[in-house]
């Protein structure tokens, strides 16, 4: 096992979502600190693209700032190799297939295992598709995440036998971004992912209350939030480490 | 091993977020089951013929072939097809795809509006509900075909992230989708995005090829030497391409949108600018900068104004069969005025694009040589933006 298996020892897991760059690395930074000393299990630090194509509004607003800002994908490895000198929590990096692919993928993934990335998320890379990077994932000991939607239905066997890491249960139709109820029979989707393997499942879209991330994690293996944070941040700027922190205390209280 | 489906050479695939695989699973079924149904075709060919006034016409354009002092040229009418663009003869058989389906909603991007017009007139003609993405600059642009779209029933939803053009457009068309599955289709328009649009969209359109072959060796008892058709994502290209990919006499072009030149930012010519990528559901060349992002392009015609192109024209590149050229907007403004003062006809400023390439390349080909040009679109859309660009100023403006 990775050390994602980790994030799901401890409890349920709270998964915590960041767009890095947005508005700057350093905030991001010190968010992310923040959110594992407050709690989270799982950092999922997303590499902006300028075509978020899963994303919502909010979502898409911290990529085109963190975009509009200067940021690189260099300059988030480095990034990530500085907080990989205090954070030990598992890491995974959320973005899109061309920014992997137009980067090189050999070159990408092997500098995510070099500075501690343990795992990959890729919204626009479906089952059918993964063989695009999955031996390069392999070689540099890098989990491909699988996401598996409400409207998976009979796919969801096939994708839980080969699924890596953790995997990631789409609570709804649509994108990305907060919601008032999340209808999904998700109990009976864990259940057939469970049938089919022991790698864990965590919920995420439209997660933002603890008492939705409760109800989640009762049915799950942990809870993903993203949209809400970036909310705090895009509110406070600079000055939101310190409230995400917050934030994500309540939350994973909320799991306890 | 996973089978990898819908792919041209190393270009095209899926890659689509999980929520959309099932659908266009379902779709390729019922399009594998559907496009070789006898009452299917029938039904598709009354709505070509007694709908959309198919077969266009293939003109013999006399006084622009004197003039020019070359080859011969003809012009594939698709501007005369009802709607005014290529564009209906594929929404045509998506929406009657998707009525057997049992959807009753179809959703579609549009740039120039010719995608969304067609769309909205479709779904307008079988009772079904319309909405229509176009980048809020695009609205602008092309005013008028969102009245149109408005007038047919449609809801139009100017979309204002990113640059506002029709990358935009297709990447909210796309999350409605995600949103919104069950009765819904999205009406891709053109040969681009997963697997099997770009199969269906060239099908849909190689009516065009496929008339054009017929009516050729009618007229002029021979293939013609060369197609030549402008390329956004591809569609009209794709369809007056396809039925002579095997006639190796017959030189394929696809004009591009240079915008104000491949040497400068302010481009949108993705076979001769762009690279390898992976975006809005397919592998292809895509205009992107070293990190992968998606480059604002720019081109005068909001129809050309895409970073991509579909993946068979990617690999038609590859494999040499067709060649990409790059028509700047100086040019193809000034074909736009060329077509309209010899022939009396005035295209679409997306058409006028290969009308440059032709009017470059005809001079010097012998007489007996034979040029078709295929005439997207008709022009009125555009006479107001080519009236600014040409600063006239007695045009009205509405903003």
């Amino acid at each position: 096992m990775s050390r994602i298996g980790k994030a799901f020892e401890n409890g349920k897991a709270f998964i915590a979502f960041i767009t890095c760059g947005d508005p700057e690395l350093e905030t991001t930074v010190e968010a992310v600190r923040q959110m594992v000393q407050n709690g989270a299990d799982l950092i999922e630090l997303g590499i902006p693209f300028s075509d978020p194509t899963a994303e919502g509004p909010v979502i898409q607003g911290a990529n085109l700032r963190a975009l509009t800002g200067g940021v690189t994908t260099d300059m988030i490895f480095d990034m990530v190799r500085d907080l990989r000198t205090d954070v030990d929590v598992p890491m995974v990096f959320m973005t899109y297939a061309n920014v992997v692919y137009s980067y090189g993928a050999d070159k990408f993934l092997s500098a995510c295992s070099e500075i501690g990335i343990d795992g990959i998320i890729l919204p626009d890379l479906p089952f059918e598709e993964k063989e695009e990077f999955l031996d390069t994932c392999h070689k540099y000991g890098v989990d491909l995440i699988s996401l598996i939607a409400p409207t998976s239905a009979n796919r969801i066997a096939m994708i839980a036998r080969e699924a890596e890491g953790f995997i990631y249960v789409v609570s709804s139709l649509g994108v990305t971004g907060t919601r008032s109820e999340i209808t999904t029979d998700l109990g009976s989707i864990v259940k057939a992912i469970r049938e089919n393997t022991d790698v864990p499942c965590a919920i995420g879209f439209g997660i933002s209350t603890p008492e939705q991330a409760r109800k989640m994690a009762e049915v799950s293996d942990g809870a993903i939030v993203g949209s809400a944070i970036i909310k705090i941040i895009e509110k406070y700027g600079k000055d939101a480490p310190k409230y995400v922190g917050e934030y994500v205390r309540s939350m994973k209280e909320a799991l306890a | 091993m996973t089978n990898r489906k819908g792919r041209f050479g190393v270009h095209g695939g899926q890659y689509i977020p999980e929520t959309l695989m099932n659908a266009v699973i379902e779709l390729e079924k019922a399009y594998n089951h559907y496009k070789d149904d006898p009452e299917f075709k029938r039904e598709l060919t009354d709505l070509f013929n007694n709908y959309a006034g198919r077969p266009s016409l293939l003109y013999y354009a006399e006084k622009m072939t004197k003039d020019l002092g070359g080859a011969k040229i003809y012009l594939k009418r698709e501007d005369l097809n009802h709607t005014g663009s290529h564009k209906i003869n594929n929404v045509l058989g998506q929406a009657l795809l998707a009525k057997k389906m049992g959807k009753t909603r179809l959703i579609a991007e549009t740039g120039a509006g010719q995608h969304g017009v067609a769309t909205a007139t479709a779904a307008a003609l079988m009772g079904m509900e319309c909405v229509v993405f176009m980048g809020e600059e695009d609205t602008r642009r092309q005013a008028l075909n969102v009245y149109r779209m408005e007038l047919l029933g449609a809801k139009v939803v100017p979309v204002k992230t990113g640059t506002a053009t029709l990358k935009d457009a297709v990447s909210e068309a796309m999350r409605e989708w995600t949103s919104r599955i069950s009765d819904t289709h999205y009406c891709l328009g053109s040969v681009m995005g997963p697997h099997p649009f770009p199969t269906i969209v060239r099908d849909f359109q190689a009516v065009i090829s496929k008339e054009i072959k017929e009516q050729i060796l009618s007229k002029e008892g021979r293939l013609p030497d060369a197609v030549i058709a402008c390329v956004g994502g591809g569609s009209n290209a794709m369809g007056s391409f396809y039925n002579f990919i095997e006639d190796k006499g017959v030189a394929l072009i696809g004009c591009e949108a240079a915008g104000r030149g491949i040497d400068t930012f302010e481009t949108a010519a993705t076979i001769n600018t762009g690279r390898l990528g992976i975006f809005h559901g397919m592998k292809s060349y895509f205009c992107q900068d070293k990190y992968g992002q998606i480059a604002p392009v720019y081109s005068i015609s909001a129809g050309l104004d895409y970073p991509g192109i579909g993946p068979e024209h990617a690999y038609l590149h590859d494999i040499g069969r067709a060649q990409y050229v790059p028509v700047t907007d100086d040019e193809a403004v000034n074909a736009f005025e060329y077509l309209s003062r010899t022939e009396g006809i005035i295209p679409a400023i997306e058409s006028a694009h290969a009308v440059a390439y032709a009017m470059k390349i005809a001079p010097s080909m012998d007489r007996d040589k034979i040029i078709v040009i295929t005439i997207s679109g008709r022009g009125d859309k555009d006479c107001a933006a080519i009236a600014r660009y040409k600063g006239v100023s007695y045009i009205e403006e509405d903003e």
